[in-house]
C-alpha cells in the first residue's frame, strides 16, 4: 500500500476549491493553508502557456522533515503518508526548514500543521477532501502498489513530472502534464 | 463616491451605540476563529445535514449544510444528485461557511440620522418594527402622492423574488436586476431572435459531449459556471478542440488548440469571416440548411465580401487561423458550440454580435444536437393561491419602451427615470434594492449618484454592508441563505429537477429572511391575503404536494429529478422541428429585426480605439469570486483579497512598472480610481488592453478584510454604449491610463 496524488494540469483551471476544501474539512486556522494554487507562465505573447498546480505536501518517501525531527513527531504512517503527530512536536520548526516543497506551517496552537491526505477519510474508505470537491475531477489518490488502480493506469499512460525532483526525496505528488 | 444630499454613509460611523457593541439575539455557536480553534477534523457521520440550495453566484449548486453538535456550520458539500453540481461546488460554495461566520455582516436594521450643523449622516440601530414600519410608510407615501408605480424594486438572487411578490402586490411592476442589461441580455436577444429560445441559465450548452467548443471572450474555469467547467474538464478528457478568442490569455485559452487573441472590439468582423469560408467554402450540411434555416441566399450574399483577408486588417487574426479554425468547426458539426457567453454587453453592438454567434451555430446545425445546445426543460412549480396582482399603470415595460426588445426591465431606464433633468415619461421617485451593489454593478457611477441623489427614499437588504447600504436611509439585514428557507430552486436542464432551500441554522445576530421582510412589510400595507402563511416552509410544501413530493421528502433527498415531458432532448435527423421565431426556421436573416428596423445580419462597426498611453479595459472574474459580493468572505479573501492590473512587458517597461508597483488609474473622462491597484507584468495579454477582475476597490470601512484592496473597474466605466436594440449597457469601451506618482492623486 502506497498512498500518492496524480493531478492533471491540462484539466485544472487553478479555482483553489481544493484549498477551501482543505481549510473547512480540517480546520485550517484563517491565515494558514495545507495545500495552495500556483501558476507558472512561460513563452512570450502571444506564445504563451500557464501550467496550474494544486500543491501541498509530497509524502516523500525519503522525507527529509521526518528525519531532521528530533522528537519523532513528523512520522510515516502507513500508506506512506507523512504525518506530525501534534502531541510530540514541540514546534521547533526543523521539518519547515528541511521541506523543499514549503509545505509546512506552524500552528497557532504551537505545533507544527500539513497534509494529511485527509488520514481521517482515507481510513474510511473516502477521498482525500480536496480530491472529493474538485469541480474538475483533476486529482487522482489512491494506492501506486495496485497496478489496477485508478492512479496507477493514469501514471502509466500520461507524461508526468515530480517538483524539486533534485531535492533526492522521491515525491508522491505527480503532475500529469 | 459621495452625493450631496444622500450622503454617503460608511457603515463604520454610526451613531451612538456602534455597531460593535450590538450583541446577538441568537446563539452565535462560537465566533469565527473559535471554529478553527480545533485541529481535529470531524466525522462526517456525526454532522446533521440540511438541504440547501448555494447563493454565492447565481448558478445555485444544491448541497447538504454540515451542522456539528455544537450548532456550528463546518462545511457545505454539494449533493450528487444535482445537476448543477454533481455532488462538487466550487470554491465559492464551499466557501459559503465564511459567508455565515464573518463577522461584518450587517446584525440589525439601521435607521439613517441626519447630520446636524453640517455634521455627517449617521446610521443609528433600530428595532425591526421600526424599520418595517418606516419603509411601510414610505411606500403609502409615495403611493399616495406620485403612484405605486414609483417605487422602484433593483434585485438580484434569491432574496429579490420574495420582493418583486411584494412590490407586485403593491401596485408596482418597476422592476430590474442588473443580470439583464448588465449583463446576459443582449445574448437573450441575439439567440431569441435566431432559434425563438432565449440561452438561460444554466446555458443548454451540451459541452460535455462537444468536439469543438469556440469561446469568445468567455472564460470558462475563471468565471466558475459549475456545470459548464465540470463538462469542460470532461470535454478535455475527450479530446475537445477549444477554440478562445480573447485578447488575453485566460485560463481556457491556455488549455485551447487555438486561441486567438483578437484586437478587441472586432469579434463581429471574425464571426462574418468565419461565415463566409463556410459558406464559400461549402462547409455546412445543404440538405440541413434547406430544411431547417430561413435566409441562407441573403447571408450569403450579406457575407460574400467578408473574407478572412478583409478580416486579417481589422482584428490582427491571420486569414490562414481564420480557415483552419473555420474548418474545424465544421468538421465538428453539429457537434460544435460557439458559446453564447453570459457577461455579454461590451460595446452596444452587442445583440447583432450575440446574433453573429447564434448564426454560426445555425449555419452548422447545433441548436438541438448532441454536443452543441440540448433542448432544455424545467418543472413548472405550482403557483401558490393567492389574490391576483393589482395592474399598474406603468412599469418596466413603458420605462424600457424606447428599446423595442427589452423583455425585463432595464436598470439604466429605471435609474434614469429616477433623474428628474432626464427627459424620460415617468418618473421613479423611490427604491427598494435588494441583493445587487449598485456601485460595482452599474457604469457610470455619475449618474447613479445623481438618481441616488434625486430620489426621495432608499431601502437597502443585505447581508453584508456593502457600498450600495452607504446611501440607504434604511438597510435591512438579511441572514445568509444557510440560514432561510426560499423558493424551491427550478431551473432549465437535461433533467427537469427541483431543488430545496431550508435553514441549517437559526439567523445570526438580529438578521432576518427575506420572505419575512416582505410579509411583515406587505402586513403593514393591507396586503395580507398575499401572505397568507406563518413561515415560508408552508408554501414551499404546499407546491411540493401538488408535485407529488412533500417537504419532508426534500428535506431529505435535497433535489428531486422528474420525467422530461418536452420530448428528447435533441432534435433527430430530418425531424420535422419548428422553431420559436416568425418563420418556423432558424433565422439566419431575422425577420424581428428586420421588421423593428434593426439590421436583419450583423454589420460589423468600426469602434473607437485608445489614444496613445491609453488602454482599453477589460474586466472578467476570478474563479473564488463573484463579483463584489464575496470579495469579504473570510475563506475567499484569504484566496484573494485584491486584484491587480494586467499590464503587458512592453508597456510595463514603457512606463518603468514593476511588479506589485501600486498606481492609480485614470480613464478617458479623467475619473480617477479611489483606490491603487498593483501591477502585475505579464505576457498573457496583449499591449493594447489592461485586465483586471471586476469587484475590487471596496469603500465601505466595514468590510474589514477587502475595504480599498485593489481598484474598482466600475469606477472607469463612465463611457456607456446603450445596445438600441434591447437598451444593454456596453460597458468595454472605456480607456485608461496610468498614475505613477501616487502623491498627485492622494494629496
Amino acid at each position: 500500500m502506497r498512498y500518492a496524488m496524480a493531478i492533471d494540469t491540462k484539466k485544472c483551471v487553478g479555482c483553489s476549491d481544493c484549498v477551501v476544501a482543505c481549510q473547512t474539512e480540517n480546520n485550517v486556522p484563517e491565515g494558514f493553508c495545507r495545500d495552495w494554487v500556483t501558476e507558472s507562465v512561460s513563452g512570450t505573447y502571444p506564445q504563451v502557456e500557464i501550467e496550474l498546480r494544486s500543491e501541498r505536501c509530497n509524502h516523500c518517501e525519503d522525507a527529509p522533515c521526518v528525519r531532521c525531527c528530533p522528537t519523532g513527531a513528523s512520522q510515516i504512517v502507513d500508506g506512506g503518508i507523512v504525518i506530525v503527530e501534534h502531541d510530540e512536536c514541540i514546534g521547533c520548526g526543523a521539518c519547515i526548514e528541511s521541506c523543499p516543497y514549503d509545505a509546512r506551517y506552524v500552528h497557532p496552537e504551537g505545533y507544527v500543521d500539513k497534509c494529511t491526505f485527509c488520514l481521517h477519510r482515507v481510513t474510511e474508505g473516502l477521498q482525500p477532501a480536496c480530491v472529493s470537491v474538485c469541480p474538475t475531477k483533476c486529482m487522482y489518490f489512491g494506492d501506486i502498489d495496485d497496478p489496477n488502480s485508478e492512479i496507477s493506469n493514469m501514471l502509466k499512460t500520461r507524461k508526468q513530472k515530480t517538483l524539486a525532483p533534485e531535492a533526492g526525496t522521491n515525491p508522491h505528488i505527480f503532475y500529469l502534464v | 463616491m459621495r452625493t450631496n444630499r444622500r450622503q454617503f454613509i460608511k457603515i463604520s460611523a454610526l451613531g451612538a451605540g456602534g455597531l460593535a457593541a450590538v450583541t446577538s439575539t441568537t446563539s452565535l455557536g462560537g465566533s469565527f476563529l473559535g471554529i478553527f480553534d480545533s485541529a481535529d477534523p470531524g466525522r462526517d457521520i456525526d454532522f446533521k445535514r440540511t438541504a440547501t440550495y448555494c447563493e454565492v453566484c447565481f448558478w445555485k449548486c444544491a448541497a447538504w449544510t454540515n451542522v456539528d453538535k455544537e450548532g456550528n456550520i463546518v462545511k457545505i458539500i454539494g449533493n450528487d444528485d444535482d445537476p448543477h453540481c454533481n455532488g462538487r461546488l466550487c470554491p465559492r460554495g464551499t466557501g459559503g461557511v465564511g459567508m455565515y461566520n464573518d463577522s461584518d455582516r450587517l446584525k440589525t436594521p439601521l435607521i439613517r440620522v441626519k447630520g446636524e450643523n453640517g455634521a455627517e449622516d449617521t446610521f443609528r440601530e433600530a428595532s425591526w418594527k421600526e424599520a418595517l414600519d418606516l419603509i411601510a410608510s414610505k411606500m403609502k407615501g409615495i403611493k399616495e402622492k406620485y403612484g405605486a408605480e414609483s417605487f422602484a424594486l433593483l434585485k438580484h438572487g434569491s432574496s429579490g423574488a420574495h420582493f418583486e411578490h411584494l412590490f407586485k402586490a403593491y401596485g408596482s411592476d418597476t422592476i430590474g436586476e442588473p443580470a439583464y442589461a448588465q449583463c446576459r441580455g443582449p445574448r437573450e436577444q441575439g439567440f431569441g431572435a435566431t432559434f425563438g429560445s432565449w440561452v438561460g441559465s444554466p446555458e443548454p450548452t451540451d459541452i460535455r459531449d462537444t468536439k469543438c467548443l469556440v469561446l469568445i471572450g468567455s472564460h470558462i474555469g475563471e468565471n466558475m459556471h459549475n456545470t459548464q467547467v465540470q463538462e469542460l474538464a470532461e470535454a478535455i478528457d475527450k479530446n475537445v478542440t477549444i477554440i478562445t478568442v480573447d485578447p488575453r490569455l485566460s485560463t481556457v485559452a491556455s488549455k485551447s488548440q487555438h486561441w486567438l487573441p483578437i484586437k478587441p472590439a472586432t469579434d463581429i468582423a471574425l464571426m462574418l469571416a468565419w461565415m463566409h469560408v463556410i459558406i464559400y467554402d461549402e462547409l455546412y450540411d445543404d440538405k440541413y440548411i434547406k430544411k431547417y434555416t430561413y435566409g441562407f441566399d441573403e447571408l450569403k450574399q450579406h457575407v460574400k465580401n467578408y473574407t478572412p483577408e478583409w478580416a486579417y486588417g481589422i482584428t490582427t487574426i491571420e486569414p490562414t487561423v481564420i480557415r483552419e479554425t473555420a474548418r474545424k468547426m465544421a468538421d465538428a458539426a453539429p457537434a460544435v458550440i460557439i458559446h453564447p457567453g453570459r457577461h455579454v454587453v461590451w460595446y452596444g453592438d452587442d445583440t447583432q454580435r450575440e446574433r453573429a454567434m447564434a448564426i454560426l451555430n445555425g449555419l452548422l446545425g447545433s441548436w438541438g444536437k448532441r454536443g452543441g445546445f440540448y433542448l432544455k426543460e424545467k418543472v413548472k412549480i405550482p403557483k401558490y393561491p393567492q389574490p391576483a396582482y393589482p395592474h399598474p399603470k406603468w412599469g418596466w415595460e413603458e420605462v424600457s419602451e424606447d428599446f423595442p426588445l427589452a423583455q425585463m426591465g432595464l436598470t439604466n431606464e429605471i435609474i434614469r427615470s429616477s433623474i428628474p433633468e432626464e427627459n424620460t415619461k415617468h418618473k421613479v421617485k423611490a427604491w427598494f434594492v435588494s441583493g445587487t451593489n449598485l456601485p460595482k454593478s452599474i457604469p457610470d457611477t455619475k449618474n447613479l449618484e445623481k438618481a441616488l441623489d434625486s430620489i426621495e427614499f432608499l431601502a437597502v437588504c443585505d447581508t453584508m454592508p456593502m457600498d450600495v447600504t452607504g446611501y440607504a436611509d434604511v438597510v435591512l439585514p438579511e441572514c445568509t441563505y444557510l440560514e432561510r428557507y426560499d423558493k424551491l430552486r427550478s431551473a432549465t436542464n437535461r433533467e427537469p429537477s427541483i431543488a430545496l432551500r431550508a435553514p441549517a441554522v437559526k439567523p445570526k445576530y438580529n438578521s432576518k429572511p427575506s420572505w419575512w421582510m416582505a410579509k411583515k412589510l406587505g402586513e403593514r400595507l393591507g396586503l395580507e391575503a398575499y401572505f397568507d402563511y406563518n413561515d415560508y416552509s408552508e408554501v414551499i410544501d404546499w407546491q411540493l404536494r401538488k408535485l407529488g413530493s412533500s417537504l419532508k421528502e426534500m428535506k431529505r433527498l435535497g433535489v428531486k429529478k422528474f420525467d422530461r415531458t418536452s420530448g428528447p432532448l435533441y432534435i433527430a435527423d430530418g425531424e420535422d422541428y419548428e422553431f420559436a421565431t416568425n418563420t418556423g426556421k432558424v433565422e439566419l436573416y431575422s425577420t424581428e429585426l428586420a421588421d423593428l428596423g434593426f439590421d436583419p445580419m450583423p454589420k460589423y462597426t468600426a469602434h473607437p480605439e485608445p489614444e496613445q498611453g491609453f488602454y482599453r479595459l477589460i474586466y472578467g472574474r476570478a474563479p473564488m469570486h463573484t463579483f463584489s459580493r464575496t470579495s469579504n468572505n473570510p475563506n475567499l479573501s484569504e484566496l484573494r483579497d485584491e486584484n491587480k492590473l494586467w499590464v503587458n512587458p512592453k508597456v510595463a517597461k514603457l512606463w518603468s512598472l514593476k511588479n506589485d508597483q501600486k498606481i492609480y488609474l485614470k480613464n478617458q473622462d479623467g475619473v480617477v480610481t479611489t483606490f491603487p491597484i498593483k501591477v502585475r507584468i505579464t505576457e498573457r495579454i496583449r499591449w493594447d488592453s489592461i485586465y483586471m477582475v471586476h469587484g475590487f476597490g471596496n469603500a465601505n470601512k466595514k468590510l474589514s478584510r477587502s475595504y480599498g484592496k485593489g481598484a474598482s473597474d466600475t469606477e472607469m466605466i463612465t463611457n456607456v454604449m446603450i445596445d438600441p436594440i434591447m437598451g444593454g449597457t456596453g460597458m468595454r469601451g472605456n480607456f485608461v491610463t496610468f498614475i505613477i506618482d501616487l502623491k498627485s492623486v492622494e494629496s
